[in-house]
C-alpha cells in the first residue's frame, strides 16, 4: 500500500483549487501553475520508477477491501501515460504564457488546465470502471470550460455540439456500466477480469463490449464517431487545442486498450476483428480529411484521427508486438501532436491565418522554426530514427503476425499520406514566394519557440533512445497481455 | 413593472430561517440517515435564492457579502484536505477516523472525520449553486 500513486492526481487538484482563490494575480497564477505541473511530473516519474522496481501499485480508497472499495491501480502502462500527460501539461503551460492572452488567464484558465490534468491522470490510474466514468466526467467538465473559454463566436457554436455529443456518450456510458453490473455484479476491473470468463452466456457480454466500444469510441474519435471532432477542436485557441489533441482522445484510446485486453476477451474472434476493421476505416477516413483541407489546424486534427486508428489496430491484434507497438505509438503520438500544434500555432500567429494558401516563404525569415517543424513532421510520419518509427514498426509486425495482415499493408501505405499531409504544410508555409507576415516581437517568438523545440527534442530522444524505454514498454505490454498479473496485484492488497 | 411583493417578503422573512434550520438538521442527519452536505448545501442555496426572489440580488449581496467562487474553493480544499490527511497517517487515501466522545449537553456523541469532508461538500454546493444563479441572474 502506498499513496504515492495518487499524487499525480491530488497535486494538480489541490493546486487548481488554490489557484481559484486569486484569479487576477497573473504572475502568481503562472508561477503556481508552472510549479504544480512540474511537481506533478516529478511525482509521476517517481511513481514510474517505483512501479518499475516494485511491481504494480494498488491503493483501495477508504481502506475498503477490493472489490467493494474503489481500487486505484498503477501498472507500467498507466504510469507511462501519467508521466507523458504531466510532461505535456507542463509544456502546454509554458506555451500558454505568450499565447493565451491576459483576459483568458484572468478567468480561471490555469485552474481549468490543472483540473483537466487531474481528470486525465485519474482516468489513467483508476481500476474501477465506474470511477473511470467519474474521472472522465472530471476531465470533460474541465474541457467544457476550456473549449468555451474566451467566448468567441466560433467557440460558442462548437461548444454546443461538443457538449451534446459528450453528454449523449456519457449517458450511454452509464447505461453500459449498468448493463455490465447487472450481468457480472461487479465494477472493479480486476474483479471483472475474474468474473467474465466464468459467465457462459457470452452473447450478452459481446453486446456490452461493443456498447463500450461505442462509448469510448465517441471519446477516442473512431470511425464513424469522429464527426464531432474536427470542427470542435478547430474552435479554441492553440494551447487548448494542443492540450485536447494530445490528451483527450487518448483517454478513450486508453479505455479501449484497457477493457479490450483485461476483460472483454471472451469473444475475440468478433470483438477484436470489429476493432481492427474500425481501426483501419478510422485511418482511411483520417487520411481523406488530412489531404482535403488547406487549413493547418485541420490537417493536424485529422492526423489525430489517423493515429487513433493506428494505435487501436495494434491492440486489436492482441499479440506481443502489436500491443508493445501500440503503447510506444500512443506515447509518441501524445507528444508529437502537442509539438505539431505548438509549431503550426506559431506559423498561424506569424501569418495571422491558418489558411495554407495564404502562406509562403517562411524559410528565409524563420529558418529554426522551419527545421524544427520538418523534424516533427518526419517524426509524425515515422521516418527512422524518429519517434514514430519504432511504434509503427512493431504495430505492423504485430499485424503480420496476427489475423489481419491486410491492416498492416494499409498502415504502411497510409504512412505516405501522413508524410504528404505534414510535409504539405512545410512546402506551402516555408517554401515559395515570401508572403507578408504579421509583426511579431522577438521575445514573444522565442517564448513560443522554446517550449516547442524542447518538446520536439523530447520526441527525438524518445525515438532515438527507444531502446532505453523498451523495458518499460515491454513490462507494460506484459501486464496487458496477462490479466492475471493485474488481478493478483489488486487482490493481494 | 412594479409588482406588489409584500406577501412574498413577509413569508420569506420567516420561511428562510425555517429552511436554514432544516438545512443544518439535514446536514448533521446525513451521517447515519438520509441527508448530508450535498442536500444541506442545496437547501441553504434555496434559502438564499428565496431571499433574492423577494428582495432582489443587490440587497442580498449586501446582506451576505460572500464571494461564492472563494467559498467553492475553500470547500474543495477542506474536502481534499480531509481525504488527504490519511496520507499523513500512512493509510489509504480517504480512510476516515471516528470515535465516541462524552460531550456536555449532547452526551455520548460519535465524532467522525467524514463530517469535515461533508462540510467541504456543503460549501462547494452552496458556492457553485450561487455562482451559477448569480451569473444567470445578472444578465438581465
Amino acid at each position: 500500500m502506498s499513496n504515492l500513486l495518487l499524487f499525480p492526481i491530488i497535486i494538480p487538484l489541490i493546486m487548481a483549487t488554490i489557484l481559484m482563490l486569486f484569479p487576477n494575480k497573473i504572475k502568481m497564477q503562472r508561477l503556481v501553475a508552472l510549479i504544480s505541473a512540474l511537481v506533478t511530473l516529478i511525482a509521476s516519474l517517481f511513481l514510474l520508477f517505483k512501479v518499475y522496481i516494485d511491481g504494480i501499485q494498488v491503493v483501495t480508497l477508504g481502506s475498503w477491501p477490493a472489490p467493494f472499495g474503489i481500487s486505484m491501480v498503477s501498472d507500467l502502462f498507466s504510469a507511462l501515460l501519467v508521466v507523458t500527460t504531466s510532461l505535456i501539461v507542463l509544456f502546454v503551460v509554458l506555451y500558454s504564457f505568450p499565447t493565451i492572452g491576459i483576459k483568458r488567464e484572468q478567468s480561471f484558465y490555469y485552474p481549468a488546465v490543472l483540473f483537466l490534468l487531474t481528470g486525465v491522470n485519474g482516468a489513467f490510474t483508476t481500476g474501477d470502471i465506474f470511477n473511470l466514468f467519474v474521472f472522465v466526467e472530471v476531465l470533460l467538465m474541465a474541457s467544457y470550460t476550456l473549449i468555451v473559454h474566451g467566448g468567441e463566436r466560433q467557440q460558442l457554436r462548437e461548444s454546443i455540439k461538443y457538449l451534446l455529443v459528450n453528454i449523449i456518450s456519457s449517458a450511454l456510458f452509464v447505461a453500459a456500466v449498468a448493463l455490465l453490473y447487472s450481468v457480472t455484479g461487479t465494477l472493479n476491473m480486476a474483479d471483472l477480469a475474474v468474473k467474465i470468463p466464468q459467465i457462459e452466456n457470452t452473447g450478452i457480454l459481446t453486446v456490452i463490449a461493443v456498447l463500450f466500444l461505442v462509448v469510448f469510441g465517441f471519446k477516442a474519435a473512431i470511425f464513424p464517431l469522429y464527426f464531432w471532432l474536427p470542427a470542435s477542436y478547430h474552435a479554441p485557441p492553440m494551447p487548448i487545442l494542443a492540450l485536447f489533441g494530445a490528451l483527450l482522445t487518448k483517454v478513450g484510446v486508453y479505455a479501449i486498450m484497457r477493457t479490450y485486453t483485461l476483460f472483454f476477451t471472451m469473444n475475440v474472434g468478433f470483438t477484436h476483428e470489429l476493432l481492427a476493421i474500425i481501426a483501419i476505416l478510422t485511418i482511411l477516413a483520417g487520411c481523406v480529411g488530412a489531404l482535403a483541407y488547406f487549413d493547418v489546424k485541420k490537417i493536424i486534427i485529422y492526423n489525430i484521427i489517423i493515429a487513433v486508428g493506428v494505435i487501436l489496430f495494434g491492440v486489436s491484434q492482441l499479440n506481443e508486438a502489436g500491443v508493445q507497438g501500440s503503447i510506444l505509438y500512443l506515447i509518441h503520438d501524445m507528444m508529437i501532436k502537442a509539438a505539431l500544434f505548438f509549431l503550426v500555432g506559431i506559423v498561424a500567429v506569424i501569418f495571422g491565418t491558418s489558411n495554407l494558401r495564404k502562406m509562403g516563404g517562411l524559410m528565409k525569415t524563420y529558418p529554426v522554426l522551419g527545421w524544427t517543424y520538418l523534424v516533427a513532421a518526419f517524426g509524425l510520419a515515422g521516418i527512422p530514427p524518429l519517434s514514430g518509427f519504432p511504434g509503427k514498426l512493431l504495430i505492423i509486425q504485430g499485424g503480420f503476425e496476427g489475423p489481419q495482415f491486410w491492416g498492416s499493408i494499409v498502415i504502411l501505405a497510409t504512412s505516405l499520406i501522413v508524410l504528404l499531409s505534414a510535409v504539405r504544410i512545410f512546402i506551402y508555409a516555408f517554401w515559395g514566394e515570401p508572403v507578408e507576415t504579421e509583426p511579431l516581437k522577438k521575445s514573444a517568438y522565442h517564448a513560443m519557440l522554446i517550449p516547442s523545440m524542447l518538446l520536439v527534442a523530447v520526441t527525438v530522444f524518445f525515438g532515438v533512445g527507444a531502446e532505453l524505454f523498451m523495458p518499460f514498454v515491454s513490462g507494460a505490454a506484459e501486464v496487458l497481455l496477462n490479466p492475471s498479473l493485474y488481478i493478483e496485484a489488486v487482490f493481494k492488497e | 413593472m412594479k409588482t406588489n411583493d409584500v406577501m412574498l417578503q413577509t413569508v420569506t422573512k420567516v420561511v428562510t430561517f425555517i429552511i436554514l434550520m432544516f438545512a443544518v438538521h439535514i446536514f448533521f442527519a446525513g451521517h447515519y440517515t438520509p441527508g448530508g452536505g450535498f442536500v444541506g448545501g442545496l437547501l441553504t442555496a434555496s434559502a438564499i435564492v428565496l431571499l433574492m426572489l423577494a428582495f432582489g440580488i443587490q440587497t442580498v449581496k449586501k446582506i451576505i457579502p460572500v464571494n461564492y467562487v472563494v467559498m467553492t474553493s475553500v470547500g474543495l480544499l477542506l474536502a481534499i484536505a480531509t481525504a488527504a490527511a490519511s496520507i499523513l497517517f500512512d493509510v489509504p487515501f480517504f480512510t476516515h477516523a471516528y470515535d465516541y466522545f462524552e460531550l456536555p449537553l449532547f452526551g455520548k456523541t460519535s465524532l467522525h472525520s467524514a463530517m469535515l469532508f461533508d462540510a467541504g461538500v456543503y460549501l462547494v454546493v452552496v458556492g457553485v449553486t450561487m455562482t451559477i444563479i448569480q451569473t444567470i441572474g445578472e444578465d438581465e
